[in-house]
C-alpha cells in the first residue's frame, strides 16, 4: 500500500525517524522485559537463593523437580483447571454470546449486565465467592438447605471432597463474560447476507449455526481459546484469595507453588525451574492446537 | 401472514435471564450483605435482600483509614503508569505502521510471546533487579511494571488504529509545510483520541486489578494497593469482618464496573480490527 519511496521522499532526514519514535518502547521492552526474562530462564538453571552468590546447576532443578510430588500434584491440579475454566468459559461464553446475538429486545442492556462479573477485580471475584461459600451464613448452603439437597452445612473452600468443583465454578463465574463479550463481538462481524441466503435456501437454525457460524467464527474462536489457556494455566489472585492453594495444596495451581517456592521459601532458582516448565508445557499445547488449526484450514 | 405466539423468543429472553441471575447473584449478595446490620447476616435464615438497612459497614471502611490510603495509592499507579504508557505507545504505533522493518516483526512477535510466559518468570528477576536499585516496596517501580504490564495489549491496539489512518492526509499536512513532530502532534493524534481513551481506560483498569505483581513487590502496610489490601483483610475474617469486607468490596468494584462499561465498545472493536487488520 504505501511504498518505501514515498516514506522516504516524504521527510528530510534532519525529522524525527524510525529510530527515535521506537525508542521508548525498545528500551522499555529490553530493560524491562526481555533481560528479565532471559535473566528468568538462566536462573531456572541455577540453585539462587535471594542473597546467596548465583550458581548454575545446570539440569539439577529440574530432576528435583521429576521427583517432587508436590510439584506433581500442583501440575495436575493446574491442568484440572485450565481445561475445565477454558472449556467451561467457552462454551457456556459461546452460548451466551450466541444467544444475545439473535436480534431482540434489550439486547444491549442485557450485555451490560452479564459484562459485570468480568468487570469485578479477580481479588474482588474471590471475596465475594468466599461469601458465598460461607458455611453458616453463605448463599449457597442457605440454598441448598432451603431445596432440601443437604441436611447440615457444607465446608465449600475446606472440604476435600468439594473444594475443586468450588473453586472452578468461582473462576468460571468471573471468565464466562470475557469469553462472551470477545466472541459477541466475532459474531458480529459475520455479514447478515450468509444468513439471509441460506434462510432462502431453507437452512435451519442448526444448519447455520454449523455452516455458517462456526465456520466464520473459527479465527476469533481459535485465537480466544489460545488466550484463555494461557491465561488460566497462570491464575494466581482468586485462587490465592479463596483457598490459598489448601486445604492440604488441593488447589495449589503451578502459580501459587510458583510463588511459595520463590517469595515465601526464597528458593528463587527453584521457582524459575517452575516457571521454565510451565512455559515449556503451554507452548507445547499451543503448538499442536495451532498446527491442528492450520491443517484443517489449508484442508479447505 | 399471520402473527405466531414468539414462543422462540420468549425462550431466548429466559435463557439470557437464566445467566443474568447466574452471573450477577453473588454480586447482588454481597451488596445486600453490605447493607445488613451483623446480627442479621448471622441469623442462620437471611433473607437476599436485607430487612434492616444500615451504613455502619461502609462507616467502618471509611473510618479505618487503611483502606482508602490503599485506594489512593492504585489510583496513583494507575493514573501514571497510564499516561506513560500512551506517550510511549503512540509514537511507536506510528511509526510501526509508517516503517517496514524487522524491528516491528520484533516488537509484534514480542507482544504474542509475552503472553505466554508466567509472571513469576519475569518477575523473580524483576524483583531482584528492583531490589537491587531500590525500588521494591516503591510506588514508582510498581508503575514501571505495570507500564510494561499493558504495553503489548495498548501497542496491539493502537497499531490497529494508526493502520486506519489513510496516508493521504499525511501528505496533505506535509505539502503545507508541517513537520513530522507537527504531523504526529495535530493530525495522527487528534485522530486517535477515541483509541488513546479506550487505551488509557483499559491500561488504568489493568493497574486497579492488578494482584500479583503488587503483592510481591510492596510489603509496607502504607504502600499496598487497594488489590493488596483487600486480600488482607481474608486473611483475618472473621463474623465482624463479613460486612465491612462486603462494603469494601462493592466500593472497590465501581470504579472498574463504571469504566468497564465506557469502554466496552472501543474494547471489542479495537480488539477485532487488530485482529483483522493486523
Amino acid at each position: 500500500m504505501i511504498t518505501k519511496k514515498r516514506e522516504y521522499s516524504l521527510y528530510s532526514k534532519k525529522e524525527v525517524g524510525q529510530i527515535q519514535l521506537l525508542l521508548p518502547v525498545v528500551l522499555l521492552v529490553t530493560v524491562f522485559s526481555l533481560i528479565p526474562l532471559l535473566r528468568g530462564i538462566y536462573l531456572g538453571f541455577t540453585d539462587y537463593r535471594l542473597g546467596d552468590p548465583i550458581k548454575f546447576n545446570g539440569i539439577e532443578n529440574y530432576i528435583q523437580l521429576f521427583n517432587d510430588e508436590y510439584f506433581w500434584d500442583s501440575f495436575k491440579i493446574g491442568m484440572i483447571w485450565t481445561l475445565l475454566v477454558t472449556g467451561l468459559q467457552i462454551g457456556l461464553g459461546l452460548g451466551l454470546a450466541l444467544l444475545l446475538n439473535s436480534k431482540i429486545r434489550f439486547a444491549s442492556f442485557y450485555t451490560i449486565l452479564v459484562l459485570l462479573p468480568w468487570a469485578t477485580p479477580p481479588i474482588i471475584r474471590g471475596i465475594l465467592w468466599r461469601q458465598m461459600y460461607e458455611p453458616t451464613a453463605g448463599a449457597v448452603n442457605i440454598l441448598l438447605s432451603d431445596m432440601g439437597l443437604i441436611s447440615a452445612p457444607i465446608n465449600w473452600l475446606s472440604s476435600f471432597e468439594y473444594v475443586i468443583p468450588a473453586v472452578i465454578i468461582a473462576g468460571v463465574w468471573g471468565e464466562i463474560s470475557k469469553a462472551a463479550i470477545f466472541l459477541l463481538a466475532g459474531l458480529q462481524t459475520i455479514p447478515n447476507e450468509l444468513y439471509e441466503a441460506s434462510k432462502m435456501d431453507g437452512a435451519g437454525i442448526w444448519a447455520r449455526f454449523r455452516h455458517i457460524t462456526i465456520p466464520n467464527l473459527k479465527p476469533v474462536l481459535a485465537a480466544i481459546i489460545s488466550l484463555t489457556f494461557m491465561w488460566n494455566f497462570n491464575t494466581f489472585g482468586i485462587v490465592w484469595v479463596l483457598t490459598q492453594g489448601g486445604p492440604g495444596g488441593m488447589t495449589r495451581l503451578p502459580m501459587l507453588a510458583a510463588y511459595e517456592e520463590g517469595f515465601r521459601y526464597g528458593y528463587i532458582g527453584y521457582a524459575a525451574a517452575i516457571g521454565n516448565v510451565m512455559v515449556i508445557i503451554l507452548s507445547l499445547i499451543l503448538f499442536f492446537y495451532i498446527r491442528v488449526q492450520l491443517r484443517e484450514r489449508t484442508e479447505k | 401472514m399471520k402473527k405466531r405466539f414468539p414462543y422462540f423468543k420468549i425462550a431466548i429472553h429466559g435463557l439470557i435471564i437464566l445467566y443474568v441471575v447466574f452471573l450477577l447473584f453473588p454480586l447482588v449478595w454481597v451488596l445486600a450483605s453490605s447493607f445488613k446490620p451483623t446480627p442479621e447476616i448471622y441469623s442462620g435464615s437471611p433473607t437476599i435482600l436485607p430487612r434492616h438497612i444500615t451504613l455502619e459497614h461502609y462507616l467502618s471502611v471509611i473510618n479505618g483509614q487503611l483502606l482508602f490510603r490503599s485506594m489512593w495509592n492504585s489510583i496513583i499507579v494507575g493514573i501514571m503508569s497510564t499516561i506513560l504508557v500512551v506517550l510511549v505507545a503512540v509514537p511507536s504505533a506510528y511509526a510501526m505502521v509508517r516503517y517496514k522493518s524487522f524491528i516491528n516483526n520484533a516488537i509484534l512477535g514480542w507482544i504474542l510471546v509475552s503472553q505466554i510466559f508466567p509472571v513469576i518468570l519475569v518477575m523473580i528477576p524483576l524483583y531482584i533487579v528492583l531490589r537491587y536499585i531500590g525500588l521494591t516496596d516503591s510506588l514508582t517501580g510498581l508503575t514501571l511494571i505495570y507500564i510494561v504490564w499493558s504495553l503489548p495489549f495498548v501497542l496491539w491496539m493502537m497499531h490497529g488504529y494508526v493502520k486506519s489512518i489513510p496516508f493521504e492526509l499525511e501528505e496533505a499536512a506535509v505539502l503545507d509545510g508541517a513537520s513530522r513532530t507537527q504531523v504526529i502532534f495535530k493530525v495522527i493524534l487528534p485522530l486517535l483520541l477515541p483509541a488513546i481513551g479506550a487505551c488509557a481506560l483499559f491500561s488504568f483498569i489493568s493497574a486497579w486489578n492488578e494482584f500479583f505483581f503488587a503483592f510481591v513487590l510492596m510489603k509496607s502496610p502504607t504502600l499496598a494497593t487497594l488489590q493488596v489490601e483487600l486480600a488482607r483483610y481474608t486473611g483475618m475474617e472473621g463474623q465482624a469482618r463479613t460486612g465491612p469486607l462486603a462494603a469494601a468490596s462493592i466500593i472497590a468494584t465501581i470504579p472498574s464496573i463504571i469504566l468497564f462499561i465506557i469502554m466496552r465498545k472501543w474494547l471489542t472493536t479495537g480488539l477485532v480490527a487488530g485482529a483483522l487488520k493486523g
